[in-house]
């Protein structure tokens, strides 16, 4: 019962003929990553800048522009005067003049000398709900700064100072291209071997093959084979434009990274396996490659949204999402330089996922040989 | 006694309850051109697919070249060729390297491999499409290296499925001379088809109807028997005859329902 690797080469070989000869999927193979990494790298910018805010400034006294100096000299807002009524201040909402708007009320400069408090009103545009947050948090260190220059000492039980490790300069970037590669690998990998193996089924070729001696397995690995080099190619593309555009730092060793990128990269083509045993066209095989693999791992991945903030039930979910744990690899290994027995768990995790699909497949793929 | 090649006895496969083959029992020598006719979901393809090792049998047995189907699948693979409607090239990679492929999963070495290729290249005619894409093929062309391909591996056994749809009259005669060739070098052909013309081709013939056999002799004992001109007049009568003893007529069925 042992494989016959000339077998497995001949299919290898010619899967590998079939790559080269479609320009166009090796393009949009190679070029995807790019412009992904373009599109999360710079316009999915979670930070924000330059907000515009509106000011209402009853006080009109030294202090009260001191304050609004104070919003200017950040790089975050944007202050400008409001003359209109107080009323119609929603209409700059509505009209996205404004983002946030600060009433510095009349008695700003008198209550600030003689009593301990005054209040300054916020108004913060709600409708995109992260930025609100972040814009919130944004005043309130500018009016924390304005204290200090006052030279207020407020009488505090402890003083709150974060350093923050690893990302100190808190740049998306270095966040989405390990990202980035986790998406784009199991992309590609679940998509292209069930379309090739679909195809197969399609067009009467994989009945050619199944008269000839060759065995289930050695087709499943002479078809894998040219597609881990594929992906594996892709990786240190999406992983060379991270360095070089981005100057996403990295800190672990290649060689690890490497090793586990192959794991991944099999996790992947045995999802794309499954998918194969069940779907009798291609199109079918894309449709479902693209639904299980895209979206969760887009949302449930901890790519973009944090698991920690997710409702339990889909916390639960993303244990199923390989890139969960290559996500926690990559980023692990490029940004903190964590080494191989700081990561087992992940590893364990994505091995387990790979034996679990790929004996699945492996069983479906010879049951589907004998209807 | 001519040496047995493929032997059936009370061979039977059904699809849930549906019987696409149905007690067939069958013997076909070495070194003949045995012909199956059928209407579409007769059950010629469900029957070529169990011999040749994609389908297991539901009950009943089946050997091919001496070997049990359900316990020599394996060897059975090795000393059979198989053909089918779809010709089953790659379409995206050339001629040459479609019969790379196809050497390379019969475990043919190089050299083999390089001379079943002139051979093919000789006999067809097609020394100049080496490495021409197999889209760009004629069809009939396509068809002829399809069979090249099936035979790269010197099968004792060929099973033919419906070889000839498709391609134009002067192309189908000249793939019944290479049939006729590769006859007489000791390979049985197997061969399924709807052309009734063809079936004069075969030395014998046998004619099923829902999963059961009708009719199984010689072309011209069959049309003797009937008092036909042609086979495609025995088919027709025989048909006819089927529709009319059956009570309960079967229900529309697929011939590729597996």
């Amino acid at each position: 019962m042992s494989l016959s690797k000339d077998r497995i080469s001949a299919i290898a070989r010619k899967e590998f003929f079939h790559i080269i000869y479609d320009f166009r999927t090796l393009f949009i193979i190679f070029l995807m990553p790019v412009v992904q990494l373009i599109i999360f790298g710079y316009a999915l910018n979670l930070e924000i800048q330059r907000v515009d805010m509106a000011v209402v400034d009853l006080a009109r006294s030294t202090q009260s522009r001191k304050l609004v100096g104070q919003f200017s000299g950040s790089k975050f807002f944007r202050p400008f005067f409001y003359q209109g009524r107080l009323d119609d201040l929603e209409d700059l909402f509505k009209s996205r003049e404004a983002k946030v708007a600060m009433v510095i009320p009349f008695d700003f400069e008198r209550k600030l000398q003689n009593e301990t408090s005054v209040q300054v009103q916020f108004l913060v545009d709600a409708s995109d709900a992260n930025a609100a947050i972040l814009i919130r948090n944004y005043c309130n260190q500018v009016i924390m700064d304005y204290n200090e220059n006052r030279g207020v000492k407020l009488p505090l039980p402890f003083d709150l100072r974060s350093t923050i490790l690893f990302n100190p300069e808190l740049k998306s970037s270095h966040f989405f291209v390990p990202g980035v590669i986790a998406m784009i690998l199991i992309m590609i990998s679940a998509l292209l071997t069930s379309i090739t193996i679909s195809r197969e089924k399609e067009t009467g070729t994989m009945e050619q093959i199944l008269v000839s001696p060759v065995r289930p397995l050695e087709i499943i690995s002479g078809k894998v084979i040219p597609y881990i080099v594929l992906a594996f190619l892709d990786a240190a593309v999406i992983l060379l434009v991270g360095l070089v555009v981005f100057k996403v730092p990295f800190k672990g060793s290649l060689f690890l990274l490497t090793g586990l990128t192959v794991l991944y990269i099999l996790t992947a083509l045995s999802l794309g396996l499954l998918i194969s045993t069940q779907a009798r066209t291609q199109q079918v095989a894309m449709m479902m490659a693209l639904l299980i693999t895209l979206l969760p791992t887009v949302m449930l991945s901890g790519l973009v949204f944090p698991i920690a903030s997710m409702p339990k039930l889909l916390q639960y979910l993303t244990y199923l999402i390989p890139a969960r744990y290559f996500l926690l690899i990559v980023r692990g290994i490029m940004l903190k330089g964590s080494v191989f027995s700081q990561l087992l768990g992940p590893c364990f995790f994505l091995a387990l996922l790979t034996l679990i699909l790929l004996g699945v497949s492996v069983k479906r793929f010879n049951m589907n040989l004998e209807r | 006694m001519p040496e047995i090649s493929v032997k059936t006895e009370n061979l039977v496969r059904n699809f849930g309850s549906f019987v696409a083959v149905n007690q067939v029992n069958i013997e076909v020598y070495q070194k003949e051109i045995f012909g199956f006719l059928g209407a579409n979901g007769a059950g010629k393809t469900t029957m070529i697919r169990m011999l040749c090792g994609l389908l297991k049998p539901s009950s009943g047995k089946a050997t091919v070249g001496g070997l049990d189907v359900y316990r020599q699948s394996e060897q059975i693979k090795r000393s059979i060729g198989y053909m089918s409607q779809k010709f089953s090239l790659y379409e995206d990679l050339t001629v040459e390297e479609n019969i790379n492929f196809y050497g390379g999963i019969y475990d043919l070495n190089q050299k083999r491999i390089q001379k079943k290729r002139d051979e093919i290249f000789f006999s067809l005619g097609m020394g100049d499409y080496a490495r021409t894409l197999t889209y760009d093929l004629p069809l009939g062309f396509k068809q002829r290296l399809a069979l090249g391909c099936a035979l790269l591996h010197d099968p004792r056994i060929l099973f033919l499925d419906e070889p000839t749809s498709g391609v134009d009259p002067k192309a189908r005669r000249d793939f019944w001379e290479i049939i006729h060739q590769t006859v007489a070098l000791g390979t049985t052909i197997f061969v399924t088809t709807h052309f009734m013309e063809e079936a004069e081709y075969c030395h014998r013939v046998f004619i099923m109807d829902a999963g059961k056999i009708i009719a199984l002799d010689t072309p011209t004992k069959l049309k003797n028997r009937y008092k036909k001109k042609s086979m495609q007049e025995v088919f027709v009568t025989l048909v006819e005859k089927q529709q009319e003893k059956k009570t309960n007529p079967m229900p529309d069925s697929n011939d590729k329902m597996s």
